[in-house]
């Protein structure tokens, strides 16, 4: 019966070694986020959604125009996004729907 | 001074989740919190090798640790570690088979060594502190743009893997080295966008205490904390601590990448900070950790016992120098009286501390701590601030009502 054991074992191994060789996937959840319907709405959606998911807009504080152009220049200038060579549509939609409100600016 | 991660409410909207309760739900029956500042709401989302999380971003991925999670226990669990990517080209799959690890640049031989390589060599662990730059950036006054994270974009695990010491003697550095600069699998999606790619000064990386992770609490990584191997940086902020690390790279110069010449400076000034809203006239790139700790034990809006004792418990970390007292007020500051410490999991990790406490009056109380190491470092009373959000430590408060 010795050779059983030694049988069981290396295909125990076996197993073993095949589930450690498994690749591993990120398997991340869907997208669920859109950005906020309005006048330029459709610049977020074709541009920002290239590099990043909308909680990258949707979580920054509510800040003024300044610092929504900011932004958009990093993301065009140092990070080398595609972006229009006007952004100022993009910016205003930006301050618009993610600004700070009218009566703190 | 709110300084808690979350507010009452959320706090309620996480136990009602516990108890399967609807009050953290959104009409979409979605689970949230509200972090303690302004767009403060996030989602509660589950992950692949992960307990539901914050979700600060989903791509690339961003996971904020709930900070309830602080109190189980010294380690943070593997499925509740934060998760904190920079770019969206995430690797399609990486087989454990036919990774590899290239070490090369001013080397006297170049390598390509495999997991089984790296496990065939001694092996070392360490208990150490990761936190984000940014951790806590969501309560900067005034507020600054990037992750808007509460407190819980930090972690505590038992790192096991081999020093990145051994695998540059592996190699033989050459003379003329300057830095090692770490790549990992993760890519822009963009050509333009810069990799995220970091540098380490030569005599850091030399030093013996970086490490080569490619188990974490006794486990492989997740694959969003780094599988299959990551570098564990002690002491310093998470930017040093590359995922997927794929490639080290000796070379004779300062290495000028985005992400050490452009991002992840702080100003050079002492304490890295500057007045609130101003600009720094020079910036270096950030390196170790500031001391900081937190209490766990308690949440604002906490209500408590008159004359029956309680124990505050809580956590200390500091960048390796090591943590040699922690401190607590329960007057707001005025007066503050030693906490115990517990068990030394070794320098780079959290401590344990715990205060025994009787509220003696009724009304509202303020609870602070403040920690203070080896090198007689404490936290500020007041936050210190610069323009990209990092490094904050102030004395955090936590405000409870005595019954």
């Amino acid at each position: 019966m010795p050779r059983f054991p030694t049988l069981t074992f290396l295909l125990l191994s076996a197993a073993g070694i095949a589930a450690l060789a498994e690749p591993r996937k990120f398997d991340l959840p869907a997208e669920t986020g859109t950005y906020r319907s309005g006048e330029g709405s459709q610049l977020a959606q074709t541009f920002c959604l290239n590099c990043h998911s909308t909680e990258y807009v949707e979580t920054q504080p509510p800040m003024p125009e300044k610092f929504w152009d900011a932004n958009v220049k990093k993301m065009k200038d140092k990070f080398g996004a595609t972006l229009p060579d006007d952004i100022t549509p993009l910016v205003k939609y930006l301050s618009a729907n993610y600004g700070a409100p009218a009566a703190v600016r | 001074m709110i300084s808690k991660p979350f507010s009452r409410r959320s706090f309620l909207q996480q136990s009602a989740l516990a108890l399967g309760g609807a009050v953290g739900a959104s009409a979409a029956g979605e689970a949230s919190v509200e972090m303690p500042f302004a767009n403060g709401h996030r989602r509660l989302v589950k992950f692949s090798q992960k307990r539901e999380m914050i979700l600060l971003t989903h791509r690339p991925p961003q996971l904020e640790t709930p900070f309830a999670v602080f109190n189980d226990g010294l380690l943070t669990p593997n499925d509740a570690f934060f998760v904190r990517y920079h770019l969206s080209g995430l690797p399609e799959s990486i087989d454990a088979e036919t990774f590899r690890l290239s070490v090369k640049g001013l080397v006297k031989t170049p390598l390509s060594l495999s997991l089984a390589d790296l496990k065939g060599m001694d092996s070392v662990e360490v208990v150490a502190v990761n936190q984000c730059s940014g951790n806590s950036r969501g309560f900067f006054q005034p507020r600054v743009a990037g992750g808007q994270s509460g407190n819980g974009a930090m972690g505590n695990a038992r790192w096991k893997g081999v020093r990145l010491k051994d695998v540059l003697d592996k190699a033989g550095v050459s003379e003329g080295a300057k830095q090692v600069v770490c790549d990992g699998l993760d890519k822009p999606v963009v050509p333009a966008t810069p990799d995220f790619i970091k540098s380490l000064e030569i005599d850091h990386a030399r030093d013996g205490e970086i490490v080569l992770a490619y188990e974490m609490n006794g486990k492989e990584l997740p694959m969003l904390n780094g599988y299959p191997l990551r570098l564990v940086v002690p002491g310093y902020y998470g930017t040093y601590w590359i995922k997927h690390l794929s490639e080290l790279n000796v070379v004779g110069e300062t290495f000028a990448g985005f992400f050490m010449s452009i991002g992840y400076r702080i100003p050079q000034t002492p304490g890295g900070c500057v007045e609130p809203g101003t600009t720094p006239t020079s910036t270096v790139p950030i390196t170790k950790f500031k001391i900081r700790s937190f209490l766990t034990s308690h949440m604002d809006g906490d209500k408590l016992n008159k004359n029956q004792e309680i124990t505050l418990r809580g956590i200390a970390f500091d960048s390796g120098a090591g943590i040699t007292e922690v401190q607590l007020s329960t007057d707001g500051g005025q007066t503050w009286q030693g906490a115990k410490l517990g068990k030394d999991l070794g320098k780079y990790s959290f401590r344990e501390w715990t205060f025994a406490w009787k509220p003696g009056a009724s009304g509202a109380a303020s609870l602070q701590c403040r920690a203070f190491n080896r090198l007689g470092e404490t936290q500020p009373t007041t936050p210190l601030w610069n323009p990209a959000g990092y490094m904050r430590n102030v004395v955090e408060s936590t405000s409870v009502t005595i019954l």
